[in-house]
């Protein structure tokens, strides 16, 4: 008699915990759909974090919209832009054939900023070094193994090289940097284009590896006689020397925001998916690249709103024009005119079911 | 009234044994949906590579050309090298605390701290072995006339080493507390030697579960992940000397699995992890066989 009772018990429990339920999961959604038209996502690469960061807070002050960015790296930001889980992507490379065609659409590549790759070494007396193109190349395969070696000392003839050996420090981890980085080694040494060539991840002929920018400069600074590649901007804020580079056409350029803007004033694509290193430019510093925000052409996919094609396209606008005053105080070289130019262009054809959303 | 009682009774009881079970099974079911996950998504690759994945020592992303093999020997060179240098810490611990100080503020208070070990988090060490180990490697290696990289794979091994000595010197005192007091007594009154009674008695006596605190020292070394990437010195090639950079599976993989972008280089990292599930549950086994061999033979 009482097992009938306590089943009438569980029975009315288990009704109230499921009124519970589904009032949990239908006021929960309630609120996802609430917000949704109201926030953006994104993610991808880890070099413009901090001016992104910068920017989606003064831009959600503006406007209101809360843009979420993960730096995850160039290549994750490609991935979830091609699994469509994200609005736009940041990457520091341009998408390869094969990741388009996987892409299932037109990717628009609208260049945010530009940066620079700089040669940080570690010396004593951290002298102001020169290095060539071939030399770097020579270096990073392994080639040239003393920091005194006859060809560092003959383009640097006034700095007493010490008789140590060069650890070369890369990144463990893919990214942009690298990219850019073998991208410039791919074009200035035939060497490094057979064996290694260009790409996020790459088997590196010598060295060890670095996580992240801030690993590499980490290791450079702890080892003395390495020799490793990083950002500008981390060079600039950890005080780290950084070697001039002899540039196509011939002179040797300091990094620095007007190198990299002027490296950037070159023949551009209207696509923009341009790669700035060896440029043409005569002081232009020479292993810059851009950093682009990749978002589908056709906005109507995955059952993606007008409203939030038209908040994506506002965000992108905003980011090329009022956006880029915040480039420079962060030691990122903003868009050129020309450049600014051809983003507008391609923000301009972004469509919605085939109609422009922006004139 | 009485037999409602009982059945109500019989009714939670039955009901509990069914939720433990339930518990039990539910463990095995996402264990094999892991395996699972890990072997569908690494098709592309093993279908690919095949078997040559194991001996394959290339690593080239861009080529598409993927070998497990740096990654194996680097995940065991350090795993291994890591858990003798542990022993020789954690098992005169274990004694130490098991044996002679067993009670007291201050043998709390050393169990509180190695403890303590097992809870600090592994990217701490990790930047610890980078910012005071890796220095003071370097200073040995320029002794030695080894390049003085500072990362490498003997770093790695001693950061693990410090890492995993909490686990196995923890269980290895408790056991040895264990060990009957009479079995002792009746050493002593033989005329046995506190040494003679160690070696003689406790260690055989708790072999077993001494054993066993090692083989969890030998899993938590194998899967450890940041403070090894931190210090190994990420170069994915086969290492020739104990001082080389080197890299293992588990650092491999947290260091390029957000940006791999192709699906075959995807694929091939999921074969990684594969691998090092495969490796964990072998020498899991293997343990697990030798103490059952140890335990049979006393």
């Amino acid at each position: 008699m009482s097992q009938k009772i306590t089943s009438l018990k569980e029975a009315k429990m288990q009704k109230t915990f499921k009124i519970i339920t589904i009032l949990f999961i239908l006021f929960g959604f309630g609120q996802i759909g609430f917000t949704a038209e109201k926030e953006l996502l994104g993610a991808g690469a880890t070099f413009p974090y901090p001016l992104y960061s910068k920017m989606f807070d003064v831009y959600h002050k503006e406007s209101g919209v809360k843009v979420n960015y993960q730096a995850i790296g160039s290549g994750g930001g490609i991935r979830q832009l091609i699994n469509k889980t994200v609005d736009f992507g940041g990457s520091d490379a341009i998408m390869s054939e094969k990741d388009q065609a996987e892409a299932g659409g037109p990717i628009l590549h609208i260049p945010t900023c530009a940066g620079a790759v700089v040669i940080t070494y570690n010396l004593p007396g951290s002298p102001q070094l020169k290095f060539t193109p071939d030399i770097i190349g020579d270096i990073f395969l392994g080639k040239i193994k003393k920091w005194n070696d006859r060809r560092l000392q003959e383009i640097n003839p006034g700095t007493n090289l010490p008789d140590m050996n060069i650890t070369v420090v890369h990144r463990s981890d893919g990214s942009g940097t690298t990219f850019i980085f073998s991208d410039y080694l791919s074009k200035v040494s035939n060497e490094w284009r057979g064996q290694v060539g260009k790409g996020t991840s790459l088997k590196w002929p010598t060295g060890i590896g670095g996580k992240g920018n801030p690993g590499v400069a980490g290791l450079v600074q702890q080892t003395p006689g390495s020799i490793g590649y990083v950002e500008l901007i981390y060079a600039l804020q950890n005080k780290m020397p950084y070697g001039m580079v002899k540039n196509k056409k011939g002179n040797y350029i300091q990094a620095n925001l007007k190198s990299t803007t002027l490296a950037a004033n070159t023949t551009l694509p209207d696509d923009m998916k341009v790669s700035l290193t060896d440029t043409d430019s005569p002081d232009g510093y020479p292993i810059s690249g851009f950093t682009w925000l990749l978002v589908f052409q056709e906005q109507d996919y995955a059952r993606r709103s007008k409203e939030k094609a038209k908040e994506l396209v506002k965000l992108l606008w905003w980011m090329t024009h009022e956006g880029q005053v915040h480039a420079e105080p962060l030691h990122y070289a903003p868009l050129s005119p020309k450049a600014a130019e051809k983003a507008e262009k391609l923000i301009k054809s972004i469509s919605y079911k085939g109609s422009s959303l922006i004139q | 009234m009485k037999a409602a009682h009982f059945s109500k009774v019989a009714f939670a009881e039955i009901f509990f044994r069914k939720l433990l079970s339930l518990a039990g099974v539910f463990i095995i079911i996402i264990l094999l949906a892991i395996l699972f996950t890990l072997f569908i998504s690494s098709f592309p690759a093993i279908r690919t590579f095949g078997l040559y994945f194991f001996s394959g020592s290339t690593w080239d992303p861009v080529r598409s050309e993927f070998g497990a093999l740096p990654f194996l020997i680097g995940t065991l060179a350090t795993s291994l090298l890591a858990l003798a240098i542990s022993i020789i810490f954690s098992l005169p611990i274990a004694i130490f605390l098991g044996e002679y100080f067993t009670q007291g503020g201050k043998a709390t208070f050393i169990k509180s701290m190695i403890e303590l070990l097992a809870g600090v988090p592994s990217v701490i060490y990790g930047f610890w072995g980078l910012f005071v180990m890796a220095p003071l490697v370097r200073k040995l290696e320029l002794s030695l006339g080894v390049a003085p990289l500072g990362v490498g794979i003997f770093t790695a091994s001693l950061i693990l080493a410090i890492m995993i000595i909490p686990y196995s010197a923890s269980l290895g005192r408790e056991v040895i507390s264990l060990v009957p007091a009479d079995l002792k007594e009746a050493a002593y009154s033989l005329g046995a030697t506190r040494l003679e009674v160690i070696q003689k008695v406790i260690l055989p006596y708790a072999g077993s579960g001494i054993l066993a605190g090692i083989l969890l020292s030998l899993g938590r070394a194998l899967g450890e992940t940041m403070a090894v990437t931190m210090v190994i010195g990420n170069r994915n090639s086969i290492p020739n000397s104990i001082f080389s950079p080197a890299n293992t599976l588990a650092s491999i993989i947290a260091n390029e699995f957000t940006e791999a972008t192709d699906s075959l280089y995807l694929a091939s990292l999921v074969e990684l992890a594969l691998v090092l599930f495969l490796v964990t549950t072998f020498l899991n086994t293997l343990g697990k066989w030798i103490i059952h061999r140890m335990a049979v033979n006393r």
